[in-house]
């Protein structure tokens, strides 16, 4: 069996899902290859090739794949599965935006079924992933030769950076024009990223607008050298951007400690956090449905508790 | 310029489902069913291009078993001219999976000829995410996913959209036909009213079998067992925040 992991990376260095998404192709077992596709992408295919368990990297640099559209992507990526001596077994990407955006359309050129976002592998061909916002798990089994899979990131751990693989020129396939990056506004922040932070400090809707949401989360998300998190209420409120919001539909997150601040606790944002080792909720409403999946809950006041809470913990 | 929007019906999504006991599936007997809530955005984007003179025609489809018609009245009820069933009634929940539901769009794109295919970004049931890029695929045309702005070009020749990413937002530029998927910020579906409701009743609405399309939709994926994941019981509720963080240091050891 070969697997080929399709790297996430900016060109500079490779993006924490890509590390997981390693731990899981480990779990199915085989022969690791990573693709790096990029443009000036040398430094992150030099990081693919001292992660463990990776035993060859592809890299394959040309500029239109500098913004990873998933058009020329996908069509690399099935050339690249189709013309592999002895064949692929396996196609995994993380369950990211930029997996979730690209795998669909390799699976589909490649005329096989994707498996979303597993969270663990049972066999080569049997896997569990989530469905109804993770109110149950499904175990599936794929028939097709390929299987095209994204990696829910929180479910495997990282893979470590022991290794020593050869890195592969791979010839570029043909640039087929179709979509161009226009512009990006992405967030700036010198905090952790949600997806990979230990601790999480979220607001909801309690916050009752953005000013509040940064007077009162920023100074306790510092503190305690925390990502900042929001539920859907208060992205579509405009507290904050969307690429804050934990949930269904979001990031899924899973820290060692994550403090909901004036989230109420839809089934859709407990689906986003539910596996946090550890779970605070800070809410008035005591009949709040956060507090069902809480290890610890406070009433009261979140505007009062919060400044003291930061005070603290100190 | 013609809009294709398919549609699913899914569990209503203020639905808590039930896993069944032998392990076959979720219960969805008697359970509310509803119009995929990011078709149902998908829907509404459409109708409104529709209504900015951008759009000639909204076409809603939807793949799946007969009561999927209720569905495409939803949609047609949001503004939709006409609607396509294609009925896949042998086929269990599961059993209908995105790779066939984009071969199936994929014949009648083909008929249709839409300038744009506008689709929920996920269905909240499988929460699979696929078959926009699925179908895009197939047709070698452009994506879009995650959208939450779509701007048509006047010569309506390509299309900007604004996408929701990891990091925050980009925007692309594709040319037409292309696929879009919709996130949850595109915009918010208006309520249908009653007269319009009554008015989707009349609304053409076409019914196909996979086999008119050519399509096999034959699963790829087969369910071994749906089994509730662990649950999390609650916790304390702690008096005030010393004790809080007594808890967190001492007992949580995450301090």
């Amino acid at each position: 069996m070969t697997i080929l992991v399709i790297a996430e990376h900016d060109n500079a260095s490779l993006k924490a899902a890509t590390l997981n998404t390693v731990t899981a192709a480990g779990r199915i077992g085989g022969d690791i290859r990573a693709l790096v596709a990029g443009s000036g992408c040398g430094a992150a295919a030099a990081q693919a090739a001292k992660v463990s368990g990776i035993a060859r990297v592809l890299c394959c640099d040309a500029p239109h794949y500098a913004d990873h559209t998933a058009e020329n992507l996908a069509a690399l990526v099935a050339d690249t599965v189709r013309a592999a001596a002895g064949g692929y077994s396996h196609v995994l990407l993380p369950g990211t935006s930029f997996g979730k955006n690209a795998a669909p359309r390799i699976a589909a050129l490649l005329d096989v079924a994707q498996i979303s976002d597993i969270v663990a592998a049972e066999a080569p061909d049997t896997f569990v992933r989530p469905i109804y916002a993770g109110n149950a798990l499904a175990t599936v089994r794929s028939a097709d030769p390929v299987k095209v899979i994204t990696v829910r990131s929180t479910a495997f751990g990282a893979a470590g950076s022991d290794g020593a693989a050869p890195v592969e020129r791979l010839a570029p396939a043909a640039d087929l024009g179709l979509a161009k990056l226009l512009g990006c506004e992405l967030t700036q922040s010198t905090r952790p990223e949600l997806s990979a932070a230990k601790i999480i400090v979220s607001g909801g809707r309690g916050l009752a607008n953005g000013d509040n949401f940064h007077k009162l989360l920023e100074p306790l998300a510092d503190r305690l050298g925390a990502a900042l998190g929001a539920s859907r209420a208060a992205v579509d409120a405009g507290f904050v951007p969307n690429d804050y919001q934990v949930g269904q539909t979001g990031k899924i997150v899973a820290p060692q400690l994550y403090i909901a601040v004036g989230i109420s606790g839809a089934i859709q944002h407990l689906a986003g956090m539910k596996d946090s080792r550890i779970i605070v909720a800070i809410n008035k409403d005591t009949e709040a449905p956060i507090f069902q999946v809480a290890d610890y809950g406070l009433v009261g006041d979140l505007f009062e508790l919060v400044p003291e809470l930061e005070k603290a913990i100190g | 310029m013609k809009i294709l929007v398919p549609v699913k019906r899914v569990v209503d999504f203020n639905v808590k489902v039930r896993v069944k006991a032998d392990g076959s599936g979720v219960d969805l007997a008697n359970v509310k069913m509803s119009i995929n809530p990011f078709d149902e955005i998908a829907v509404e984007e459409a109708v409104r291009l529709k209504e900015a003179g951008v759009a000639s025609e909204v076409v809603a489809v939807s793949c799946g078993v007969a009561a999927c018609q209720e569905t495409l009245r939803s949609a047609l009820a949001i503004g939709a001219d006409r609607a396509i069933l294609v009925e896949c009634g042998e086929l269990r929940d599961t059993e209908l999976q995105p790779l066939a539901v984009a071969k199936l769009l994929k014949a009648l794109s083909e008929r249709e000829q839409p300038g744009l295919v506008v689709c929920g970004k996920q269905a909240i049931d499988d929460d699979a995410n696929q078959t926009g890029q699925m179908l895009a695929a197939l047709m070698g045309w452009p994506q879009a996913t995650f959208a939450s702005k779509v701007t048509i070009a006047a010569d309506k020749t390509r299309v900007e959209v604004t996408r929701e990413i990891d990091g925050g937002l980009e925007t692309l530029a594709l040319p037409l036909p292309a696929v879009v998927t919709t996130d949850l910020r595109l915009n918010e579906p208006r309520y249908a009213t009653l007269p319009n409701i009554m008015k989707a009743k009349k609304k053409p609405l076409d019914v196909f079998k996979p086999a008119d399309l050519g399509v096999d939709v034959a699963p790829r994926l087969v369910t071994l067992k749906v089994v509730e994941p662990p649950r999390r019981s609650a916790g304390v509720r702690v008096a005030d925040v010393a004790q809080l963080v007594d808890r967190l240091k001492n007992e949580a050891k995450v301090l």
